[in-house]
């Protein structure tokens, strides 16, 4: 088991607007794609942000090597109970992951 | 054909100046750059102000306006003065016609304005016009009222209708990053799914390139689609670079929402025309029944006075969330005896888990530990009181009775910082119009020496 950081290129998260959060995984090759795509599960990710499995979107785009997952912000952009107003730091949770 | 440059992804984030002179000789039909974004948080449309200095505003925007001229085409910039509101708006109509003064030029100005009055947003609550997007948070009348500002996000329509104008430069308040893009070929009669396709592949600049920091990019589009273009000397464009940035902040990867129908990118070919240059066919653009504008809002929900105070001692380190918690307790006791009004005292932990908070089950915390203090308040005056009776627990607050008195780091004096008035998102919907006019204002000035 390696981590998700070392198997893939990159583990990107950005806000989609001020409601929503979008986590791009670039796997770099079709093998690297195979193995994320794999050992990903969706439950798996909702429970990295304490959410029920149904509130996460899942994209497996095999042309691009990239597995993406949207959700609704664990807190509003910019509410005071949020802590990263450009949503980059989620990406930690799944970069450490082991795959 | 017709040729859209973008000089970068925003006005003030700078650009390559010879990657911009390249892209001017190139002859373009139109020169379109966005003027902000939502990324900063809710404090820029809560005050209608820009996120940028006005001096590295208006020496970007001092270039641009030199290019347009050279170039002889409409420049055209979008959510002007980072929100868009009508205030940020007047802030750059303001500096362009300082410019204008400053270089002697005479221009046609068409100003676009996006903001929304409150009570009338709440007529169109009530008829139903105004419908949630997902994950929108629950709307009121009295939460639209609150509202500091209200912005529609205007598409091509309201675009094309400045441009009928014959203006040379549009200011535009709020719009879709992509509408500025799309606006001149769309009215051409370019392939509609390849305008939209290509706005929103070029509404980040270089970013879908090899060298985002290049910033420039062309985009040329035709009957069938579009082709990109990188203005940067080592810039390249190629199949993957472009077919990635759907993904970008965009929380589907196909489908893009826009006034007046969505962009499936489904069937798209992305063919590599050399090393650098790829040319994008088979987007579709399904329009919608009725024509729908997306709201944004921010409302003041307050004030905060933030402290930090650094802890090193090890015994502290070890137990900081008991520390903290028991000073919170204390603290919060305390100031509801002495104070009238409601507030909220926060310790976050720098150095364990400030960034991701609960989320965060696996942090490791090292040999020091920042504590940052949020005091939230209905007033300003309270939030500062309720601060001011935190700061001798961080200075001091023991652990135990029976140890003795410690003593903190504060880096300042004071070590209370007022954040001043703080602001929230509050809207994620949709308003739907007859005509596309109907919640946008058009203005038209003629500036001369």
């Amino acid at each position: 088991m390696t981590r998700l950081a070392v198997v893939a290129d990159k583990v990107r998260s950005k806000n989609a607007g001020p409601f929503w959060l979008t986590i791009d995984i670039f796997c770099g090759s079709a093998e690297a794609y195979e193995q994320v795509s794999k050992a990903l599960s969706t439950e798996g990710v909702a429970s990295l942000f304490q959410i029920a499995p149904a509130t996460l979107k899942r994209f497996d785009l095999a042309d691009l090597h990239v597995v993406k997952f949207s959700l609704p912000r664990p807190n509003i952009q910019g509410t005071a109970a949020d802590r990263d107003m450009h949503g980059a730091s989620f990406a930690n949770l799944l970069a450490d992951i082991e795959v | 054909m017709v040729k859209v440059l973008i000089p970068s992804g925003a006005l003030g984030l700078g650009y390559d100046r010879a990657a911009l002179a390249r892209g001017i000789a190139q002859k373009p039909d139109i020169i379109a750059i966005d003027g902000g974004s939502t990324d900063s948080g809710p404090h820029y449309l809560g005050t209608g102000t820009s996120k940028y200095s006005r001096n590295s505003t208006k020496a970007e925007w001092r270039e641009l306006m030199a290019a347009r001229a050279e170039a002889g085409v409409p420049l055209v910039i979008g959510t002007a003065g980072t929100c868009g509101a009508d205030d940020a708006v007047d802030w750059l109509v303001e500096i362009t016609r300082e410019i204008a003064a400053e270089t002697g030029e005479s221009l046609r100005l068409a100003v676009l304005k996006s903001g929304q009055d409150n009570q009338t947003m709440v007529a169109a609550l009530r008829a139903g016009r105004i419908t949630p997007l997902p994950a929108a948070p629950e709307i009121s009348d009295t939460l639209l009222l609150e509202c500091t500002n209200i912005v529609a996000l205007a598409g091509a329509e309201q675009i094309q209708e400045a441009l009928n104008t014959g203006a040379d430069i549009i200011i535009a308040g709020r719009t879709t990053d992509t509408a500025i893009i799309s606006a001149l070929p769309l009215a051409r009669g370019c392939h509609a799914g390849g305008c939209w396709h290509g706005a929103k592949i070029g509404e980040c600049g270089a970013l879908a390139t090899t060298s985002p920091n290049s910033g420039t990019i062309m985009i040329a589009f035709d009957a069938e689609g579009f082709t990109m273009t990188p203005m940067g000397a080592e810039a390249r464009a190629t199949p993957r670079t472009v077919s990635a940035h759907m993904l970008y902040e965009n929380s589907d990867p196909h489908i893009l929402y826009e006034p007046g129908g969505h962009l499936d990118v489904r069937g798209a070919t992305y063919t590599a025309l050399n090393d650098r240059e790829v040319r994008v066919t088979g987007s579709e653009w399904i329009v919608s029944d009725r024509y729908t504008v997306k709201l944004e809002g921010a409302r003041r929900v307050g004030f905060q006075t933030v402290s930090l105070v650094l802890v090193r001692d090890a015994h502290y380190v070890k137990n900081i969330r008991t520390w903290c918690d028991d000073i919170v307790a204390k603290c919060t006791a305390k100031a509801k005896a002495r104070v009238d009004g409601a507030f909220a005292i926060e310790l976050r932990l720098i150095g364990a888990d400030a960034t991701l908070g609960p989320l965060d089950t696996a942090h490791v915390v090292g040999t020091e530990i920042g504590v940052m203090g949020i005091v939230t308040a209905e007033t300003e005056a309270l939030s500062r009181e309720v601060a001011k009776m935190l700061n001798p627990y961080l200075l001091h607050h023991p652990l135990t009775e029976q140890e003795e008195m410690p003593t903190f780091a504060f880096p300042f004096s004071p070590p209370e910082m007022p954040r001043g008035a703080i602001h929230e998102f509050c809207l994620n919907h949709l308003l739907e119009i007859d005509s596309p006019m109907d919640a946008f204002r058009l203005t038209v000035e003629d500036i001369a020496p």
